[in-house]
């Protein structure tokens, strides 16, 4: 069953619901990939929150008027104007009162859903038959997807996609650093209206897939998630894409195997399934990378204090500096240094003094801030430089 | 320089074409602010300052902590509004003279963990030539990384910026505003937290920026190397306290009056006799 389903082939409307859930997925992959940068990642939920009383208020019009009250542009472009109105108060009230963004963010959310959600109740007692399904705006179900919705989900996706295209550069420059954006002619402000329209955008798009209290997760969950894997941005933004409409196809594709299944929580699951593999295997900034580079880190300092205090003729208290010696086969197990542990700490002592002699020359500054107490100078000085070095140096006492 | 530049500023100047202006014997100043006043809420940070900074002068803006230094600077480029005032650079008004700018804004002011290389910072000092579309060329990589060669950081193109030292950041902003290859470059305080080497090759950079012609101002806050890095000095506390070449204005009586009871008669005088050994107040 559910390999039938990731292979589309449980039937018309599950793959057309698994194709409009993917492009969903990378278009907010994308943009959230720079409410991420941009560090607003919070206010993407409370956009998302405030569609809520617009939704509402799209039906009881549409269905005042005698139309049908789930039409799905309607719904689009009540939920557009209603958190459109939520962002220009969460920006009034920063600029105008003394509160703060996320302040703001958390009243303007809880505030727009609550009259939504009175709004719901009161369509719920209403004489119309169809009212029924509304919810699923909530969480996101992909039972009754239309051929027409699964098109505007994919044009709206594409045109999301071209206008990030055209905005990127702007958009990375003023997440990096506003004011120097600013300066440039950039206009930052402006910027932000536009990313913030994208948002928009991607969340009223989200609606009927994954549901507007969820669509945060897919904004933000595959941007950190690329980030574990990159450190460029440009690549960042695109890995984010992939992860997005990744996580998108999969939770569509799980919610299609059995009827009731909410969409929206699946997508969450799937795309935090890829985060979490994301921050335990990512190379450099992976869990697991970090602890081996600890460790390999932990290995370099002891081994040198090791090296050093053989050398200077110490005794080593530590267990596991002389542990390391020893599988080394630098140190007896009394301490005292093997041959091949004499040469080495030698080794170290010259190393120290040499660095010793960098780091007192000012003409050497740049190279000299690189000592660490850990890299070889090999690694910094060429041996020409390192001969000159040498005629500086005070005699070494008795290790050579 | 004060003088000429009152002068320069009469209102009927504003009805000069551009050509006529050029034809002028002397250029206009690279900087001319008057009566600026920002105020945060309802304190002024900058009341009432009017400075002018001939082309071709290197100049520092000293002042005590929260004198308003930085908010001059982002008040001239535009970055906070100011309640009054009137900037204008190089006889225009900012929208005009973009092209002619560079900032250096401070290195803490950025999250250095942003994902992007040296080699991107720099490439982000020429958005105007690259615009929305434009794709970066050998041709934007090679200027990028002569601009890393000049802050002597070429070998560091490649790096994740996470990975810099402080100094190593600074020399990477400074990089991004040669790129910009501008007639005025605005910094914030370039020196603050870099070491010793770093202090250096900034200060070698900005000297030949100079003796190429381009004007410096400098947000600064070490008072001991005013004279050896600076020509021309600009003392604010709120309001401003003196402005002309170091020579004249670096005293210590305009320094008691900008720092106030901060700075002891001792330290002044200290400064006054060696100009190095000066501590700034507590």
């Amino acid at each position: 069953m559910i390999w039938q389903a990731l292979s589309l082939q449980l039937g018309y409307n599950a793959t057309l619901v698994a194709i409009g859930a993917t492009l969903l997925g990378i278009a907010s992959g994308v943009t959230g990939s720079f409410l991420f940068l941009r560090k607003r990642a919070l206010v993407s939920d409370a956009v998302s929150h405030a569609t809520l009383p617009g939704i509402a208020l799209a039906f009881i019009t549409m269905v005042a008027l005698g139309g049908e009250g789930r039409f799905l542009p309607g719904l689009m472009l009540g939920a557009a104007l209603s958190s459109g109105l939520g962002l220009i108060v969460i920006g009034w009230m920063i600029r105008n009162t003394r509160l703060t963004e996320d302040a703001a963010i958390g009243a303007v959310l809880s505030v727009f859903f609550g009259a939504g959600i009175v709004l719901m109740t009161v369509i719920q007692s209403m004489q119309s038959g169809r009212q029924a399904g509304l919810e699923s705006v909530l969480l996101g179900s992909t039972a009754g997807m239309l051929r027409a919705d699964a098109l505007v989900i994919g044009a709206g996706g594409a045109l999301v996609l071209l206008a990030v295209l055209i905005l990127r550069r702007p958009m990375l420059a003023v997440g990096f650093d506003p004011d120097h954006a600013a300066v440039t002619g950039i206009n930052v402000a402006r910027t932000d209206l536009a990313m913030m329209g994208l948002v928009m955008a991607v969340t009223v798009l989200g609606l009927t897939t994954v549901g507007l209290v969820l669509i945060v997760a897919l904004l933000i969950i595959p941007a950190v998630t690329a980030r574990l894997w990159t450190d460029r941005a440009e690549v960042m933004v695109a890995l984010a894409g992939v992860v997005g409409g990744l996580a998108a196809y999969l939770g569509a594709a799980f919610s299609a195997t059995a009827p009731g299944l909410p969409t929206g929580p699946i997508i969450v699951l799937a795309s935090f399934t890829l985060f979490a593999l994301s921050l335990a295997l990512a190379p450099t900034r992976g869990g697991v990378a970090l602890l081996l580079k600890r460790s390999r880190f932990r290995r370099r300092v002891h081994r040198r204090q090791g090296l050093l205090a053989l050398g200077l003729g110490q005794p080593i208290h530590e267990n596991f500096t002389l542990a390391l010696l020893r599988r080394e086969g630098m140190a007896r197990a009394d301490g005292e240094p093997t041959q091949q542990g004499r040469a080495a700490a030698a080794k170290a002592l010259l190393d120290e003094a040499r660095w010793a002699a960098l780091r007192a020359d000012p003409a050497h500054g740049l190279t000299a801030s690189r000592y660490d107490g850990l890299t070889p100078i090999e690694t910094v000085l060429t041996p020409d430089q390192i001969a000159e070095l040498d005629r500086h140096l005070p005699r070494l006492q008795g290790v050579t | 320089m004060v003088v000429r530049d009152a002068a320069s500023r009469r209102p009927g100047d504003l009805a000069l074409s551009d050509r006529q202006r050029q034809s002028a014997v002397s250029p206009p100043p690279a900087l001319a602010v008057s009566g600026l006043t920002v105020a945060y809420g309802e304190k002024p940070a900058v009341f009432s300052v009017d400075m002018t900074v001939a082309q071709g002068t290197m100049t520092a803006i000293v002042g005590p902590n929260g004198a308003g230094k930085s908010t001059l600077l982002k008040a001239v480029l535009g970055l906070v509004k100011p309640l009054s005032g009137d900037v204008r650079l190089f006889d225009f008004p900012l929208s005009r003279v973009r092209d002619r700018l560079a900032y250096v804004p401070q290195r803490a002011s950025v999250d250095w963990d942003f994902p992007a290389r040296v080699v991107d910072v720099v490439l982000m000092g020429l958005h105007r030539e690259l615009g929305l579309l434009r794709r970066v060329r050998t041709e934007h990589l090679d200027r990028a990384r002569a601009c890393l060669a000049r802050v002597g950081m070429e070998d560091f193109a490649n790096r994740q910026i996470g990975q810099l030292s402080g100094g190593q950041q600074q020399r990477v902003f400074l990089a991004r505003a040669l790129a910009q290859s501008a007639d005025l470059y605005l910094l914030d305080e370039p020196f603050a937290g870099v070491d010793a080497a770093t202090e250096k090759a900034i200060i070698a950079v900005l000297k030949d920026l100079q003796a190429e012609g381009r004007t410096i101002v400098a947000v600064h806050h070490d008072l001991s190397t005013v004279r050896a890095y600076f020509d021309h000095l600009f003392l604010i506390n709120t309001r401003a306290i003196a402005a002309g070449p170091v020579a004249e204005v670096f005293t210590s009586a305009n320094l008691q009056r900008a720092y106030g009871g901060r700075l002891g008669e001792a330290q002044v005088a200290g400064m006054q006799a060696d100009g190095v050994q000066g501590h700034e107040g507590p």
